[in-house]
């Protein structure tokens, strides 16, 4: 038994070797008059945050899909669009290989990728071959700070949102005694550190900043310590699998305080894993409400019938390949160093919100909806905003 | 035969950019950059059987003392000290590097020189688990490593004021920048061949085996254990340093996550692959699990595209189901690795005979 | 003095939990001296199996308590399986090989799971369903709840009764001879691969009761909760003392409350320099120490290295 199955699989391998070295197949094309462009993604697609990083690919094929379906002429030729989507298993080397992949693949252009930590060492790739990249949920301020003209994000930074955090943790919820847990990734450290500057220069008191892990799903010992301080609200700068154990344990705790998270808890996954102790919490999205956005209910349903539930930036994506495919439009080429320079002077409606870029690659404006799960389910509260991106 | 191969590998990454793309060429250097560390660590696993899960650490000191010395990071730290940051040349940094990661070596090999097979195992583990937190951690109260967001904006390496991280000319031929390091990573790479091989003939070598074989033997018959296990985990250590110091240049951007506990695992999965103990079997182990990975990525859609006419099962997981299935295949087919060293075979050979009888 | 004994309920239960899935370990570390890497994932399928299960019964109207039981069997019997498999596959054609062959198919067997049950149960947090309105309990102003409170009793009877086990029956003097010489004991009749197989078997049935008792416990089950959960108990078996039952229920508790103290108060002693985020060094520091004096365990025998 054993034998035979190793005996299977070794020419199998070995097979597979040989056909890898093979040049990638051929595109496949609708008509050979047809301008095949290719657009690529990348994202984790195996680890942890492979269901996030599986919506971000949908959310980039169903726009895809679209902009083929509405036959989008460039030059004066149709273009057919082609989704070229690498798990970058959001680890930096691995960005870094897809990153090269993509280039080799000649791409007209980057959706991705999805994490802070492999975006940005991917973005040197994209800069130094020339080929833009819009990211629709790396957060780190530092991604568009390093000064490369080809990186853009359509998502608010860790600044933006960690100051609407603050204001409204301080203002709106009148929180006086503030803990914090982050989990101590690129993404949590950088929001929660955001957010500790607004609540403090709003003059709230951090009783505690305790850390945890984004793969814990044990939360009881911070917990326990947060318990202690007695404060009025618990931030947590992470990702839903761990915000979602973290509020039922913070209910079997006994503990009355509200939790508030960034975008990373704003997800269908947070109530189903907190059951009905996610009543109340909080959470902020970067954007205006879906259902107040022209198109915006429309494409929920949409990818609903065709995929699954939003888990959380397939909105983003799809407006960020839209924001590329009109930046084509209008430089009427596909050529990166052409529509290059059409990007920065964008202006789009998106779905998620009007999409335009500040001289950095940072969303303009960076309008900051909050949402609390009320009766099972995120309801919007109010976008604040509009503040302005060139804050930092 | 050696001039054959010699001027194969020189020629390499024109071939592969040629028959594959460049994004081959960049996989190829970092598969490198494991034969590097591959090598390393079979100076503690291979030579002295000293089990070590926490390697990647010593990979991660070197990458951290290049990032901090070679980029602009150190100023958010000490604005008044350094302006811009310090920018020390590689060259200086590299051996700073390799000794400072020997260092750690030597720290993690004291309090372990009493341990045995799995407990010295998951105390690596330990240690390199430990690496890794103080690294991710140490962005307060000083900003020292700046925690998960890592270092990025990193020199990129040069030779004799050529950067490799651009295009260059050289006597009429276009040398793209992971070209450039294909180059540099050949010749370290060639060194540490060099250093192994040397290592291996010679006596401190012969005791580390004596070490391996019978710890117990090995010290009554005057071979001082606890010097040669150290200086085994500090030589290792020092492959280990320089190799990450040449990732922290050749990527610009380092963070923890590059040297998680799995990194680890996949540096002793090449070791033992390929064969403990034989270079050449080490360097096969590193190709192979450095390449493995990234064939499957790029096979596994149009395989199955040929087979079905369509894609049924997700590419990426099917890829890593492939990856375990070939580790557990190999092993199976060959124990002792895919190309083992002759003492190895000679031993297994007679493990077989004890069996008969 | 509520929040102090707070966190110690809270390392007893996390304790329990990792001592639940270091006996499995243990069991077969003790035996084969090998250490079997793929066990974190057994846990995770038995969790897996549970859930579906679970789901799929309350789905068609079982009543609650049958279909814990009857899900709790049916991961066992394939935690089973799966377990006989792996050592029939990946182990026992190795079992002369060099000692660190069976670690790298230990590993392959790991990813293999892993990726095998991402493709059955796809990329999603499963969330537990709620079966009984559990209650909590307040016990001098700290809070426990039934499954927790079950939890660690559970780890203990497991423990006792894999003692009587071990010590008590016919089937344990025959593992503890395997153990002891695996050579020796075929020689004396014992059936040595059918004792493994059923260690194997016993270890994998105690993985899908701890699967399910964490998934209950956190309320969740992935296919990625395998590997951390398998790192933590391993290290709390060797803590313990590798092979032995008692030092894996030992090293499990005391872990937990490391980890568990240490957060609570690792800030407040070094002057707020370490946080809870130094949690896992603290907890590797004191396995570092422990073994420094102790290098077989707290309850370890000293062994000589198998060869």
């Amino acid at each position: 038994m054993s034998s035979y199955f190793a005996r299977a699989l070794l020419p199998l391998a070995i097979a597979l070797t040989l056909y890898g070295c093979e040049k990638p197949a051929t595109v496949k094309k609708t008509s050979t008059d047809d301008l095949v462009v290719r657009i690529g993604a990348a994202a984790p697609l195996t680890g942890n945050q492979a269901h996030i990083g599986k919506d971000n690919e949908s959310g980039t094929r169903m726009a895809i899909d679209d902009a083929n379906a509405r036959g989008i002429l460039i030059g004066g030729r149709k273009v057919y669009f082609e989704l070229i989507s690498e798990d970058d298993q959001a680890d930096p080397k691995t960005a870094t290989i897809v990153a090269q992949k993509l280039v080799d693949d000649k791409v007209s252009g980057i959706i991705g990728h999805l994490n802070s930590g492999t975006t940005i060492p991917a973005s040197k790739i994209y800069n130094d071959n020339g080929i833009p990249q819009i990211s629709p949920s790396a957060t780190e301020v530092n991604y568009t700070a390093q000064g490369f003209k080809t990186a853009f994000r359509v998502m608010a930074n860790d600044a933006q949102q960690g100051r609407v955090l603050g204001e409204y943790a301080t203002k709106n919820l009148a929180a006086k005694k503030i803990a914090v847990i982050d989990d101590h990734t690129a993404y949590g450290q950088g929001l929660a550190d955001e957010f500790i500057k607004a609540a403090q220069a709003n003059g709230a008191q951090i009783v505690a900043h305790e850390y945890t892990t984004d793969k814990a799903v044990d939360f009881t010992a911070v917990l326990t310590v947060v318990k202690g301080k007695q404060p009025d609200l618990l931030f947590y700068g992470g990702m839903d699998p761990q915000a979602g154990p973290m509020a039922k344990q913070l209910k079997g705790l006994a503990m009355k305080v509200k939790l508030m998270m960034g975008d990373g808890g704003y997800t269908p996954e947070f109530i189903k894993l907190a059951g009905d102790a996610a009543e109340g919490s909080y959470a902020s999205l970067p954007g205006v409400p879906l259902d107040k956005m022209p198109g915006g209910k429309e494409f929920e349903t949409r990818f609903v019938a065709k995929y699954q539930p939003i888990q959380l930036y397939a909105p983003y994506c799809y407006d960020a390949v839209n924001v590329m495919i009109a930046a084509m439009q209008k430089a009427d080429s596909v050529e990166p160093a052409k529509y290059l320079a059409e990007l920065p002077k964008i202006s789009l409606d998106g779905i998620t919100a009007k999409i335009q870029f500040d001289e950095k690659g940072d969303l303009l404006g960076g309008a900051i909806t909050m949402y609390q799960v009320q009766q099972g389910k995120w309801h919007a509260l109010e976008t604040l905003g509009a503040v302005s991106a060139a804050a930092h | 035969m050696f001039v054959l191969m010699i001027a194969a590998l020189l020629f390499l990454p024109f071939i592969t950019d040629a028959l594959l793309g460049r994004g081959w060429v960049r996989i190829v250097d970092f598969a490198m950059l494991y034969i590097m560390l591959a090598l390393g660590l079979n100076i503690v696993v291979g030579y002295a059987g000293l089990l070590d899960l926490g390697y990647i650490a010593f990979f991660a000191v070197g990458a951290y003392c290049y990032a901090l010395t070679g980029s602009p990071h150190l100023a958010l730290a000490f604005p008044m000290l350094f302006p811009d940051g310090v920018h020390l040349s590689f060259w200086i940094v590299l051996p700073l590097a390799a000794l400072i990661a020997g260092g750690f070596g030597v720290l993690l090999g004291a309090p372990t020189l009493r341990l045995r097979g799995d407990y010295l195992a998951i105390v690596t583990l330990g240690f390199g688990e430990i690496i890794r937190i103080f690294l991710n951690n140490l962005n307060a109260p000083i900003n020292l490593t700046n925690g998960p967001q890592g270092i990025s904006r990193i020199d990129p390496i040069s030779v004799s004021g050529v950067s490799l991280n651009a295009t260059q000319e050289i006597f009429g031929i276009t040398l793209p920048s992971v070209h450039l390091y294909f180059y540099l990573f050949l010749a370290f790479t060639a060194l540490v061949i060099f250093i192994s091989q040397r290592l291996e003939k010679s006596r401190i070598g012969r005791a580390w085996m004596a070490i391996r074989e019978d710890e117990i033997a090995a010290s009554a018959m005057g071979i001082n254990t606890r010097n040669l296990k150290l200086l085994a985990f500090a030589m290792g250590a020092m492959f280990g340093g320089a190799s990450g110091a040449l990732f922290a240049g050749f990527q610009g951007f380092v963070s923890p996550e590059s040297f998680s506990l799995m990194e680890s695992i996949m540096v002793l999965c090449m070791v033992v692959l390929g064969g403990m103990g034989n270079i050449a079997g080490v360097i096969l182990g590193g190709v192979l699990l450095a390449l493995l990975p990234e064939i499957l990525r790029h096979s596994v859609v149009p395989l199955q595209q040929a087979l079905f006419g369509k894609s049924i099962i997700d590419p990426e997981s099917l890829r890593m189901l492939m990856f375990g299935g070939a580790l557990i295949a190999v092993m199976l087919y060959r124990p002792a690795g895919l190309w083992p060293s002759r003492v190895r075979r000679r031993e297994l050979g007679s493990d077989e005979a004890d069996e008969k009888v | 003095m509520e929040i102090f004994l707070q966190q110690i309920i809270n390392g007893l239960v996390q304790g329990s939990v990792y001592a639940l899935v270091a006996l499995g370990y243990t069991m077969v570390y003790g035996i084969l001296g090998l250490i079997n890497f793929a066990h974190g994932e057994v846990v995770m399928v038995g969790a897996m199996l549970a859930l579906s299960a679970l789901t799929a019964m309350l789905g068609w109207g079982v009543p609650p308590l049958l279909a814990l039981l009857l899900s709790v069997g049916l991961a066992m019997a394939g935690c089973m399986a799966l377990g006989y498999s792996i050592e029939r596959i990946a182990y026992r054609p190795l079992r002369h090989a060099p000692r660190l062959a069976p670690l790298i198919t230990a590993i392959g067997v790991s990813i293999v799971l892993q990726n095998l049950a991402m493709m059955i149960w796809g990329r999603q947090y499963h969330s537990f369903p709620m079966l009984f309105a559990t209650s909590s309990h307040v016990i001098g102003g700290a809070i426990i709840n039934d499954i927790q409170i079950a939890i660690v009793i559970l780890a203990v009877l497991i423990m006792a009764g894999l003692m009587v086990v071990v010590h008590r029956t016919r089937l344990g003097r025959a593992m503890r001879a395997v153990a002891e010489n695996q050579h020796s004991a075929q020689l004396m009749g014992v059936d040595v691969n059918r004792v493994i197989s059923i260690t194997f078997m016993l270890g994998s049935a105690l993985a899908a009761i701890a699967g399910l008792m964490v998934s209950a416990n956190y309320g969740l089950a992935h296919y990625y909760m395998g590997f951390l959960l398998g790192l933590k108990a391993f290290t709390a078996a060797v803590l313990g003392g590798i092979g032995n039952l008692r030092g894996a229920m030992l090293g499990g508790l005391l872990l937990g409350l490391i980890e568990s103290l240490g957060t609570g108060y690792i800030g407040d002693l070094t002057g707020g320099f370490f946080g809870s985020n130094y949690q896992d060094v603290f907890a590797f520091f004191v396995l570092i120490a422990v073994l420094v004096f102790r290098p077989s365990g707290l309850l370890g025998e000293r062994i000589a290295e198998r060869a």
